[in-house]
C-alpha cells in the first residue's frame, strides 16, 4: 500500500488502487511531455533543464502546506515511468498520463487523478518538477522540519525507552534523561539495528553514532550529575572494563553483577552493595546516577592520570603573528586590545571566582618572542628565540601566570606589543615552531592546555615545517586533486602527535590573504581537537566584530584537555571508524589534546557477530579529561538501542539527518585518498543501495517504475544532493583550495544540528511570520520581499528589487532601494518594529550558531547574488550541481539500475 | 754601573727586560753546559712615566726578511744619511723625514737611553674599547646581587665611548638588546646546543642583507658601529638602561630540584659571546668577561654533571682517568680560546664558589687571550668587589692599565735564534730565520699575539745560541735582540713599543766566571720555574721535580766549587746562592704540587704565574715573611719555622695569601684587651704595623689577595704553617730540645735536608 503504480500511457493504472488519502504518504512522479503539451496554466513554466524560474510564483500554496503529518509507519513512495518507458524529449506527445499530485489545502496528502487535466493547475513550482520527461515529487525539507516541531516539540523526550528515534535537530525540545542519555549527547543512524551483519550488509544503512561528549545543555537540563566514588575509583567490568551502568545487571542479591556488554560477571565490592528489590533492581537505583541515568560523570582517581600524578591546571597561551600583513591590517592592536578584557572571562568551574587557568604570551614573525609577564616585574620582558630549527621554551617562571596577579604586567605588554612592531618590515613568518614551542612551555610547566594562534600567512621561513605555495586550480577534477587536502609535509602529524602526548590543543585563527595552505596548517588543530577559524582578507573594519565575537567565544567555551574517549558496545557490534578531530595512536582510543562543548565525533560500527533482539544493543562512551580547573573526570554517556531482524524495522527508525552526517564526513575523508569523482559516485551508489534495499524488501510490490522512499529517509535524496554539490566535492570557480580544506576540516566535527544547516541552508522571508522558513531554490524569492539566509557559517539578506519603500527606509535609513549600498554588513540601528524584528532575528541566529555569521546584504541582480544564489541549493549551481529534481531523477535512476 | 745587580736593576727599569744570563756564552755547546737556558723576562708594557711616546712611525730595515727598526745600536752615517742594521747589516736609506739629522741632532729613536721607545701609529680607525659582560644567573641571591652591585657599579668606571654588551646564562643563554625602551629585549638560546658564529650571528640578525656589489665597493668602510649596536652600546648612551636591567636580573627561573646543580650554560654562553665579538668587531680591542659562581653543567664545554651526588673532578680522578667530562669541555674551551685570539679578543674568567667552577678546563681562554682569571669564594665579598674594581684602575696619564690586540714580535741576532716563549699569548706561527728548531715554551715561531695585557703582564722569552764553537764570536762582540710590540692602547690608539738589547758575548772556557758573575739568579728560578710550570700541564708531576732536580743538581755541578765526593767543602758563589733555595720552594710550591689543591686551584695558580713579572713571581715561589715585635723595627725573617715566635707578629705575602699571625704571647695580649689600654699604646701600635702594611700590599695587589688574620692555633694559621720551610717538624722537635719556633706537623724535607742531598749528589761523580 501506499505506492502508486504507474498509469497512463505507460500502464495501466487501476483506479482502484489509489490509496486512502490519510495515507497517502506516497509521492508520485509523473511525466508530463512538455515540449508537445505546453502547460495549461499560466503561471507554470516547465523548467526545461535549466531550473525552474518562477519569480512570480506567489500562490497560496505554500511549501508543504499540502503535507500531513507523516504517519510513521509509512513509507514515502515516489512514482516514475519506467526507465524503458523514458524515450527523452520529443517522442512523448499527447497530454500526460500520469495523474499528478492534487493539493487540497483542507485535505493533507494528494489525490491521484487519471485525468491530465488535473495536472497542471497544481503548482507543480512547489512541489514537484519534470526532467527528462519524468515527473518527479521532490520532498520539502521545511515541511518535514516543521512537521516534526510541530508533532514533537510540546512533550519532553524522554530517553527511558530503548531504541526511542529522537525529535529531529530542527526541533526545541527537552530531554528528561531516564537512562538513555541525551540526543544532545549522542544521535544515531538508526535505533535499530539489524540483528546479523547480512542484514546490515544487504540494507548499506551506515550504523554510526555522533557523539558529543561534552556538549552544551539548555539552561533547564541539568548536566551530568558527578559521582565520586572515592580512592576505589568507579566501579568497572573487569573483563570489558565498563563503566557502571544502569544496564548492568545485579543478581545473587546484589553481590555480583553481571556486565551488559560482555556478560562477565563480577563481584560486587563491599561498599558498593545494597539489595535488591523484588524486581531485581538495587534499592539505592534511584539515588545513584550511575545506575539510573543515561550521562553522569565519575571523579577520576590518580590512576586515571598521566604520570600517577594528579594534573596542573590547564594554560592557555597566546600566540600572535606580528609580521607586517598583522600589523598592517590592524589585526595585532585589536586582538592586543580585546585580551585585556577578555581575559577575565577564561573559563571557570562551578561557582569559582577565578579561573585557574594561567595564561602566556608569545608573539612571532620569523623568530619568536617569548614574554616574562611575571606579576613582580615592573615591566615585561621580552626574551627572543631565533633557533626555529630546535625550538625550545626560555623561561618557565613568568611566562605562564595568573591573570590577576600579573594584570598590570599583561596589560602593559598587551599595551606595547602593537608598539614594538608598528614599524616592522618583517613579511616571513614560521609556523611549526610556534605550535613547538607551546607545546614545549606546557611540557615545562607540567600541564595541559590550549594555545591561540593568531597567524596570517603562508610559512615560508626558513624552519621546520616551512611550506610552499602549492595551490594549482588545474588539479581539479584530476586524480591529483586530493593532494590539496592533503599536507605538504608530515612534519605536523608529527607535531600534533607530541602535541596530543602533552594535552597541548591548538585553535587557529587565520587572517590569510592569499593562499596559506589550510590543508596543512589546519592538521595540528585538526589533530588536537582545536578549531580553525579563517578570516579571509582582514579588515578591522569589516570583520572585527566577527573576529573578537568568535574569539570571545573560543576563548570562555569550556574545554575538557588530555582527553581519551572509548566508546564500548555490546557484543556483536563493534567500532570501527571514527571521524572528527582527534588523534588515535591505536584503534580503539579516541585521543583529545583539547574537547569543548562543539567538537563532535562520528563513530561507525560494525557488526562481529550476532546481535540480541532481546538484549539490544548498548553503546557506551566514556571520556576521560581534565576539566578547566584541572579536576580528572569521566563522563560516561549510555544509550541502548534496539535489535532487528526486519529490515523495515531498520528503516524506520532510521534518522537521516544523522545520516548525512555520516555520509558527509565519509565523504570528507575521501577526498584525502581518492578522486572527487570517485567519492561522489561512492555516496550516490551507497543511498542507491539503501533506497533500493528498501524498495526490495519492505516496501509493497510495486512497479519497477516507481521510486519508492521510506518515510525516514525521504529527505535522503536532498541532503545527499547538498552533500554532493558542496564545496569540496563540487567546488565553483569562485572556491579557493583554502576554502575548500576549510571547511573540509570544519565539516569533520560539526554535530548533526551544524551538518543539516550547512548542507541545507535555512531560507527565512522576512514579511511572513509563518511559517519560517522557505526553500532554499531561486523560485521561492519574490522580488517584493526581503530574505535572511544562513548556513551557519555565512549570513545573507536578500533584498528583492521590488520591496516597498517603507520596508527599505525603516531597515536600510535610505530612501531606495538603488541606494542600499550591496555587501553591506551591519544593519543600522533603527528604532522601528521592523528594524528591531529584523536585528533581533539575526542576533537569535547569530546565538544558536557556533561561529559568528557575518552578515552580507545582497541585492537583486546585483553582482554580490551570485555569492548568495551558491546556497540555494535546491536549484541547479553553476558548478554543475543538480538540482533537487535532477538528481532526483539520478536517483531514481541509479535505484531502477539497482533493483533491474 | 758598579754591580751586576745594579746593571740588573736598571736594565729592568728601562726595558723591563730581565736575562737569566746577562753576559751570553759564545757558543751553543758552552750555552747548553750552562744548564739555565739563555732566556729573559720580558714586560712589553711595563709603565714608564718618564718615557713619552713619540708621535711618528718607525723606521724599518728595508730588508724585506728582517724589518727591524731603527735603534741605539745601528751605525749611522750621518753624512751619507744611511743606517746599518744591526740585526742583517743591511744598509738603508734615512726616510725624507729625516733629512735633517745629524751626530748633534739625532731622532730619539738613535739615543741610547731610548733603548726602549714607543711609537704613536697614526694611521687606522680607531674603534672605541668593548666589554661583553657574561653573568651567569645560578647564584644565590646575595651573591647576584652583590655581582649585580659591581657590575652596575664598572659602568661608571668605563671610558664612556667604550661599547658594552651583557649575555646572561643559566639554564639558557640570554643576549640582551640594551637599545630596547620599556620592554627589556633578549635573545635566548639552548644551553646545550653550540652554535656555529655564522648560525649565531643569523640569529641575532646581524648578518646583514647580502649588498648589490655595485653598492658595496664605494661605500667607506664605516660599517662597524652600526652592525652590532643592538647588542653592544656606547655606556655613555645606555647606562641608565643597563643599570635598570642590571638591577632587574632575576635568578636563573628554571627550577632546580634537591640533589641536583642548577643547569649552568657557561659553554654555549662563551661561545656567543666569542661568535658575536667575531661577527661584529674582529681585531678590536674587546673583553669577555666572564662571571660565574659554579661548573658549568650542561651542553659544551660540561664539567660536572647535575647530579649533586657525584662531585666534581678532583686530581684523583684526573690521575685515575675518571673525569668524565673533562677532555671534551676542555677541548671546547680550547677552541674558543684559539678563536677569540685570533679575533684579537680577550676573556676574563671571574669565578666565585667555594667548590670549584671548571676553571681547569676553562683556563685556556684566559691563559691564550691574556684575559684575567679571578677565583673567589663569593661575589659578595671584598676579594672580588676589589679585584674587579682594579680590572679598571688607571696609570699616571689616566688611561685604563690594559691594552688589547698586541703582537710582539722578537728579532735577534745572527748567533741567536728564539726558542720560544711562556705567558699569556699564543703562537703566530711567524716561520723566520730567528727561528729555533728547538721548542722552549710556545716556540716554532717568533711572533705572539697576546689580546689582552697590562703593564705586570710579564713573558718568557727562551734563546737558543747557535753560533758554532769553532766559530767563536769576536772579542768584545755584542749579541742583539729587538722586541716589537705593537697593540691598541687603552685610549684605543695603535701603538708599538720597541725594546732594542745588546749583551757582551763571552768565551765560556776562558771567561766563565764573567758569565757567572752575570748571572740573575732570580730571573734564572723565574725563568726555569716557569719552564717547569710549563712541563706541569702536559707532565705527569713528579717527573717535572724529577727534571727540576736534576737541572739543579747539574747547574750546582758546572758553578759549584767542591771537592768531590765531599759535600762538606762544597760552596756556591754569590750569585747563585739563592738559587737552590728558590727551588726548594718551587719544588713545594702549588704550581708544582697538586697535592691539598683542587684541578681548579692548581690551574689558578698556574695562571697568575705565568704572566706576573719577576718580583711577583718570586713571592709566589718563595713567600715573604715579616716580624714586627718589641724587638726592633719590622724586619723581614727568614721563611722558617724557627722563625714563628710567641712574642712575634709575622706577615707573610705569598702573592695569593696576606697573612697576619700573632705569636702565642701576642694573642693572649690581645685577648686580654691591652691594646685597649692607654697606657700600653705601643701594644696598640705594633697590631696595627702589620695591619697598615699588610694594606700597602693589598692595595697595589692584582689581583687582590685572600687576607687572613689569624693567631697561634687558628685554623688558618695553616696557611703559614704549610708555607715555612718545615726546620723543626715533630720529627726532630725533641731531638733539637729548643724552645724557639713552632713544629711544623709534616713529613716534608726541610730545607737543611734538601741542600744536604744536593751537596752529596752535586759532589757525587756518579752523577
Amino acid at each position: 500500500s501506499g505506492s502508486f503504480p504507474n498509469p497512463g500511457l505507460y500502464g495501466s493504472y487501476p483506479q482502484g488502487q489509489a490509496p486512502p488519502l490519510s495515507q497517502a504518504q506516497g509521492h508520485l512522479g509523473a511525466q508530463p511531455p512538455q515540449r508537445s503539451a505546453p502547460p495549461q496554466a499560466s503561471t507554470f513554466t516547465s523548467p526545461a533543464s535549466g531550473g525552474p524560474r518562477m519569480p512570480s510564483m506567489t500562490g497560496p500554496f505554500l511549501p508543504g502546506q499540502g503535507f500531513g503529518g507523516p504517519s510513521l509507519s509509512q513509507p514515502n513512495h515516489v512514482s516514475s515511468p519506467p526507465p524503458q518507458a523514458l524515450p527523452p524529449g520529443t517522442q512523448m506527445t499527447g497530454p500526460p498520463g500520469p495523474p499528478p499530485p492534487m493539493h487540497s489545502s483542507q485535505q493533507p496528502g494528494y489525490q491521484l487523478q487519471q485525468n491530465g487535466e488535473f495536472f497542471p493547475k497544481v503548482r507543480l513550482g512547489a512541489k514537484g518538477f519534470s526532467y527528462s520527461g519524468v515527473f518527479l515529487f521532490a520532498f520539502s525539507i521545511i515541511q518535514v522540519i516543521e512537521d516534526d516541531r510541530n508533532n514533537r516539540g510540546s512533550e519532553p523526550f524522554v530517553t527511558g525507552v530503548r531504541g526511542q528515534v529522537p525529535p529531529l535537530v530542527t526541533t526545541n525540545f527537552l530531554v528528561k534523561d531516564q537512562g538513555n542519555a541525551s540526543p544532545r549527547y549522542i544521535r544515531c543512524t538508526s535505533y535499530n539495528i539489524p540483528c546479523t551483519s547480512d542484514m546490515a550488509k544487504q540494507a548499506q544503512v551506515p550504523l554510526a553514532a555522533v557523539i558529543k561528549p561534552l556538549a552544551r545543555l539548555p539552561p533547564e537540563e541539568a548536566s551530568p550529575y558527578v559521582v565520586d566514588h572515592g580512592e576505589s575509583g568507579p566501579l568497572r567490568c573487569n573483563r570489558c572494563k565498563a563503566y557502571m551502568c544502569p544496564f548492568m545487571q545485579f543478581i545473587e542479591g546484589g553481590r555480583r553483577f553481571q556486565c551488559c556488554f560482555c556478560s562477565c560477571i563480577n563481584d560486587v565490592p563491599p561498599q558498593y552493595f545494597q539489595h535488591l528489590d523484588h524486581t531485581g533492581k538495587r534499592v539505592d537505583a534511584y539515588d545513584r546516577p550511575e545506575l539510573s541515568l543515561g550521562s553522569y560523570e565519575f571523579l577520576a582517581t590518580v590512576d586515571y592520570c598521566k604520570n600517577n600524578k594528579f594534573p596542573s591546571p590547564p594554560a592557555f597561551i597566546f600566540m600572535i603573528d606580528v609580521s607586517y600583513n598583522a600589523i598592517r591590517s590592524g589585526l595585532v592592536r585589536l586582538l592586543c586590545e580585546e585580551l585585556k578584557s577578555l581575559l577575565d572571562f577564561l573559563p571557570r568551574e562551578g561557582g569559582t571566582e577565578e579561573s585557574a587557568i594561567r595564561v602566556g604570551f608569545v608573539t612571532y614573525n620569523k623568530v619568536l618572542h617569548f614574554y616574562n609577564v611575571k606579576s613582580s616585574l615592573a615591566q615585561p620582558q621580552m626574551m627572543v628565540v631565533s633557533d626555529v630549527a630546535d625550538m625550545f621554551v626560555p623561561l618557565l617562571d613568568g611566562f605562564l601566570v595568573n591573570v590577576s596577579e600579573s594584570r598590570a604586567v599583561i596589560t602593559s605588554l598587551l599595551d606595547q606589543i602593537p608598539e614594538m612592531f608598528a614599524d616592522t618590515r618583517e613579511t616571513e613568518t614560521v609556523f611549526a615552531p610556534v605550535i613547538q614551542a607551546g607545546m614545549e612551555a606546557l611540557k615545562a610547566a607540567e600541564c595541559a592546555g590550549k594555545l591561540f594562534l593568531f597567524h596570517t600567512s603562508l610559512p615560508i621561513a626558513e624552519a621546520p615545517g616551512k611550506l610552499k605555495n602549492r595551490d594549482d586550480r588545474k588539479l581539479i577534477n584530476t586524480d591529483k586533486e586530493k593532494t590539496l587536502f592533503q599536507p605538504q609535509t608530515g612534519a605536523y602529524q608529527t607535531l600534533a602527535k607530541e602535541c596530543v602526548a602533552q594535552g597541548c590543543c591548538v585553535d587557529l585563527f587565520l587572517f590569510p590573504n592569499q593562499y596559506v595552505d589550510v590543508a596543512t596548517l589546519s592538521v595540528v588543530p585538526q589533530l588536537t581537537g582545536g578549531s580553525v577559524y579563517k578570516y579571509a582578507c582582514f579588515q578591522v573594519e569589516n570583520d572585527q566584530e566577527r573576529f573578537l565575537s568568535d574569539l570571545r567565544r573560543d576563548v570562555q567555551k569550556v574545554v575538557g584537555f588530555d582527553a581519551v574517549m572509548r566508546v564500548r558496545t555490546s557484543t556483536g557490534i563493534r567500532a570501527v571508524d571514527f571521524f572528527g578531530a582527534f588523534y588515535m595512536s591505536n584503534t580503539t582510543d579516541v585521543e583529545l589534546a583539547g574537547l569543548d562543548g562543539d567538537k563532535t565525533v562520528t563513530v561507525e560500527f560494525k557488526h562481529d557477530d550476532r546481535l540480541n533482539e532481546e538484549s539490544g544493543a548498548l553503546l557506551q562512551c566514556a571520556l576521560l579529561y581534565t576539566s578547566c580547573a584541572g579536576q580528572r573526570r569521566l563522563r560516561i554517556h549510555n544509550l541502548a538501542l534496539n535489535c532487528c531482524t526486519q529490515l523495515a524495522d531498520l528503516y524506520r527508525n532510521c534518522e537521516t539527518d544523522t545520516l548525512i552526517n555520516y555520509m558527509a564526513k565519509f565523504a570528507y575523508r575521501g577526498v584525502l585518498n581518492s578522486p572527487v569523482k570517485t567519492v561522489r559516485d561512492t555516496l550516490i551508489t551507497q543511498c542507491a543501495q539503501i533506497l533500493a534495499c528498501y524498495r526490495k524488501n519492505c516496501a509493497s510490490p510495486s512497479s519497477a517504475g516507481q521510486l519508492i522512499l521510506p518515510e525516514c529517509m525521504k529527505l535522503l535524496p536532498v541532503y545527499l544532493n547538498c552533500v554532493l554539490k558542496s564545496d569540496v566535492l563540487q567546488p565553483g570557480a569562485e572556491v579557493t583550495t583554502d576554502d575548500r580544506a576549510y571547511v573540509r576540516q570544519l565539516v569533520t566535527s560539526m554535530d548533526v544540528a551544524e551538518t543539516n544547516v550547512f548542507f541545507y541552508p535555512r531560507l527565512l522571508p522576512l514579511s511572513a511570520t509563518e511559517p519560517p522558513a522557505v526553500r532554499a531554490s531561486e523560485e521561492r524569492l519574490s522580488n517584493g520581499d526581503i530574505y535572511l539566509l544562513e548556513n551557519g557559517l555565512n549570513l545573507f539578506l536578500w533584498v528583492g528589487a521590488s520591496v516597498q519603500q517603507g520596508v527599505v527606509q525603516s531597515l536600510f535609513n535610505v530612501s531606495s532601494f538603488s541606494q542600499i549600498t550591496s555587501g553591506l554588513s551591519v544593519l543600522p540601528v533603527l528604532d522601528n518594529p521592523l528594524s528591531k524584528k529584523v536585528r533581533g532575528l539575526i542576533d537569535s541566529l547569530r546565538a544558536q550558531r557556533s561561529r559568528y555569521m557575518k552578515l552580507i546584504v545582497v541585492k537583486q541582480e546585483d553582482k554580490l547574488e551570485m555569492l548568495f544564489k551558491h546556497f540555494l541549493v535546491e536549484d541547479k549551481s553553476l558548478s554543475g550541481g543538480a538540482s533537487y529534481v535532477d538528481f532526483l531523477c539520478h536517483m531514481h535512476k541509479e535505484i531502477r539500475q539497482l533493483l533491474s | 754601573m758598579a754591580t751586576y745587580l745594579e746593571f740588573i736593576q736598571q736594565n729592568e727599569e728601562r726595558d723591563g727586560v730581565r736575562f737569566s744570563w746577562n753576559v751570553w756564552p759564545s757558543s751553543r755547546l758552552e750555552a747548553t753546559r750552562m744548564v739555565v737556558p739563555l732566556a729573559c723576562l720580558l714586560t712589553p708594557l711595563k709603565e714608564r712615566p718618564d718615557l713619552p711616546p713619540v708621535q711618528y712611525e718607525p723606521v724599518l730595515c728595508s730588508r724585506p726578511t728582517c724589518k727591524a727598526i731603527l735603534n741605539p745600536l745601528c751605525q749611522v752615517d750621518y753624512r751619507a744619511k744611511l743606517w746599518a742594521c744591526n740585526f742583517c747589516f743591511q744598509r738603508n736609506q734615512f726616510p725624507p723625514a729625516y733629512t735633517g739629522i745629524s751626530e748633534v741632532n739625532q731622532p730619539a729613536e738613535l739615543m741610547p737611553q731610548f733603548s726602549t721607545i714607543e711609537y704613536v701609529l697614526q694611521r687606522g680607525a680607531q674603534s672605541p674599547l668593548i666589554f661583553l659582560y657574561v653573568v651567569d644567573t645560578c647564584l644565590e641571591e646575595d651573591d647576584l646581587q652583590a655581582l649585580k652591585e659591581s657590575l652596575q657599579m664598572s659602568l661608571s668606571l668605563l671610558p664612556p665611548d667604550a661599547l658594552v654588551g651583557l649575555i646572561t646564562f643559566g639554564r639558557m643563554v640570554q643576549v640582551h638588546e640594551l637599545s630596547c625602551e620599556g620592554i627589556s629585549k633578549s635573545y635566548v638560546f639552548r644551553g646545550t646546543k653550540d652554535l656555529t658564529a655564522k648560525q649565531i650571528q643569523d640569529m641575532l640578525g646581524l648578518t646583514k642583507p647580502a649588498v648589490p656589489m655595485q653598492q658595496a665597493r664605494p661605500g667607506p668602510p664605516q660599517e662597524h658601529p652600526f652592525v652590532s649596536s643592538r647588542f653592544l652600546q656606547p655606556v655613555h648612551k645606555i647606562d641608565m638602561n643597563l643599570t635598570d636591567l642590571l638591577g632587574e636580573l632575576q635568578r636563573d627561573p628554571w627550577p632546580v630540584t634537591q640533589g641536583k646543580r642548577p643547569l649552568r650554560s657557561t659553554g654555549v654562553a662563551l661561545s656567543i659571546a666569542v661568535g658575536l665579538l667575531e661577527g661584529t668587531f674582529p681585531n678590536t680591542g674587546a673583553r669577555i668577561m666572564l662571571f660565574t659562581g659554579g661548573p658549568p653543567t650542561q651542553g659544551p664545554g660540561m664539567v660536572v654533571g647535575d647530579e649533586l651526588k657525584v662531585p666534581i673532578r678532583s686530581w684523583h680522578d684526573i690521575e685515575k682517568d675518571n673525569a668524565r667530562f673533562m677532555k671534551k669541555a676542555t677541548k671546547h674551551y680550547e677552541m674558543l680560546a684559539n678563536r677569540t685570539a685570533t679575533n684579537g679578543h680577550c676573556i676574563d674568567i671571574y669565578a666565585c664558589a667555594l667548590d670549584q667552577t671548571g676553571l681547569l678546563e676553562m683556563k685556556c681562554c684566559a691563559n691564550l687571550t691574556g684575559g684575567h682569571m679571578v677565583m673567589g669564594d663569593s661575589f659578595n665579598t671584598s676579594l672580588f668587589k676589589q679585584t674587579f674594581q682594579r680590572i679598571f684602575s688607571k696609570d699616571f696619564n689616566g688611561d685604563f692599565r690594559m691594552a688589547f690586540g698586541a703582537t710582539l714580535e722578537v728579532k735577534t741576532s745572527r748567533e741567536l735564534k728564539v726558542a720560544g716563549a711562556i705567558g699569556p699569548c699564543v703562537s703566530l706561527n711567524v716561520k723566520g730565520p730567528c727561528v729555533s728548531e728547538n721548542e722552549l715554551g710556545v716556540g716554532g715561531t717568533n711572533q705572539w699575539k697576546i689580546c689582552g695585557l697590562d703593564p705586570t703582564s710579564t713573558l718568557g722569552i727562551y734563546f737558543e745560541v747557535v753560533n758554532q764553537h769553532n766559530a767563536p764570536v769576536p772579542q768584545g762582540g755584542r749579541g742583539a735582540i729587538q722586541f716589537v710590540t705593537q697593540y691598541q692602547h687603552s685610549s684605543t690608539q695603535r701603538r708599538i713599543r720597541v725594546t732594542t738589547i745588546a749583551r757582551n758575548w763571552a768565551d765560556a772556557q776562558s771567561q766563565l766566571r764573567h758569565i757567572e758573575a752575570a748571572f740573575d739568579q732570580e730571573a734564572a728560578a723565574v725563568l726555569m720555574a716557569r719552564l717547569g710550570v710549563f712541563r706541569a700541564e702536559s707532565e705527569e708531576g713528579p717527573d717535572v721535580l724529577r727534571w727540576l732536580d736534576r737541572q739543579l743538581i747539574r747547574l750546582c755541578q758546572k758553578f759549584g766549587q767542591y771537592n768531590k765526593e765531599d759535600p762538606t767543602s762544597f760552596r756556591l758563589s754569590d750569585s747563585f746562592s739563592l738559587y737552590p733555595q728558590f727551588m726548594f720552594h718551587l719544588r713545594r710550591s702549588p704550581f708544582l704540587q697538586v697535592f691539598n689543591n683542587s684541578p681548579d686551584e692548581s690551574s689558578y695558580y698556574r695562571h697568575h704565574f705565568a704572566r706576573q713579572d719577576l718580583t711577583q713571581s718570586l713571592i709566589m715561589i718563595q713567600p715573604i715573611l715579616y716580624s714586627y715585635s718589641f724587638h726592633g723595627p719590622p724586619e723581614p725573617v727568614l721563611l722558617d719555622s724557627s722563625s714563628i715566635l710567641a712574642d712575634r707578629i709575622l706577615l707573610m705575602d705569598t702573592f695569593f695569601q696576606i697573612v697576619i699571625y700573632l705569636g702565642e704571647t701576642i694573642a693572649q695580649w690581645r685577648k686580654a684587651g691591652y691594646q685597649d689600654m692607654p697606657e700600653y699604646e705601643n701594644f696598640k701600635h705594633l697590631l696595627q704595623a702589620p695591619l697598615d702594611d699588610a694594606q700597602e700590599i693589598l692595595q697595589a695587589r692584582f689581583p687582590m689577595p685572600r687576607y687572613i688574620n689569624t693567631e697561634h692555633g687558628g685554623s688558618q694559621a695553616r696557611f703559614l704553617l704549610s708555607k715555612v720551610n718545615p726546620s723543626q717538624t715533630h720529627n726532630n722537635l725533641y731531638a733539637w730540645g729548643q724552645e724557639t719556633g713552632a713544629p711544623i706537623l709534616t713529613d716534608d724535607v726541610s730545607l737543611q735536608v734538601f741542600m744536604d742531598h744536593l751537596k752529596k749528589l752535586a759532589v757525587s761523580s756518579a752523577c
